[in-house]
């Protein structure tokens, strides 16, 4: 246990408790600190958000913030899409799933930024 | 076309939860604030689809091997701290600092993991 350790996962906390993905925060350090496999990471983190979402999902549906009628499709579709995501999990190399994850967080933030500007 | 569009998201919500572990909120809070949901509306809401996707991907991770229960635990402490900042967090902050935070951290993010 160690300093980076400690900010890494509250950050991770923080920011995922507040849906911004935050797990990627906990994901950079174990990759990039304790050079865990990427997947192994990914796994990890799924796990540590669990306690986070379940204690967030409850203070936000006890102040209304959740929006029931609009989150049950989504999660619908979420969950067909999770499967074909398990599939291709399976077979793809670690270096590529990387690159995947950090072509696609620019480019939705970028999107994010366009958006505001207007 | 519009419905379209949501399924299609709906659908990468999953399938970025799945694939990568995380992101699926950067997907989903979009959707939301889409479908006219306020930017803490959409960040709650998103949380509240991300839970069961966490959870089977979390069990699948684990019964294909990829992790051990164990290696978590160490951090889940923190985690849990940093949860009631976070939640306090969205209790105070206006939606227009969180919506400019919410871009710039999706692009940081990005960066780090393109440099890998």
């Amino acid at each position: 246990m160690d300093l980076y350790m400690i900010i890494s996962s509250l950050l991770a906390g923080v920011l995922g408790s507040m849906g911004f993905g935050g797990g990627s925060v906990l994901i950079i350090y174990l990759v990039n600190f304790l050079n865990l496999p990427q997947k192994q990471a990914q796994g990890i983190n799924l796990i540590f958000f669990i306690p986070c979402a379940i204690l967030s999902v409850i203070t936000y549906r006890k102040r209304g913030m959740v929006k029931l009628r609009r989150t049950l499709p989504v999660t619908l579709f979420a969950t067909v899409g999770a499967i074909l995501g398990f599939i291709i999990l399976k077979f793809i190399p670690t270096e590529i799933l990387s690159k995947l994850f950090g072509g696609f967080l620019v480019t939705f933030g970028v999107i994010q930024l366009l958006k505001k500007v207007r | 076309m519009k419905t379209i569009l949501k399924y299609t998201l709906s659908f990468t919500v999953g399938l970025v939860n799945s694939l990568f572990g995380a992101g699926g909120g950067l997907v989903a809070v979009p959707l939301f604030k889409r479908q006219g949901l306020s930017q803490k509306e959409a960040q709650a809401s998103a949380l509240s689809v991300i839970l069961p996707l966490c959870i089977i991907s979390a069990a699948i991770y684990n019964h294909l091997g990829y992790y051990k229960l164990s290696d978590a635990l160490g951090y889940i402490p923190f985690g849990v701290v940093g949860t009631f900042i976070g939640t306090a967090i969205m209790k105070k902050v206006p939606d227009r600092i969180l919506r400019k935070v919410f871009a710039a951290f999706m692009i940081y993010t990005g960066i780090n993991m393109l440099m890998r």
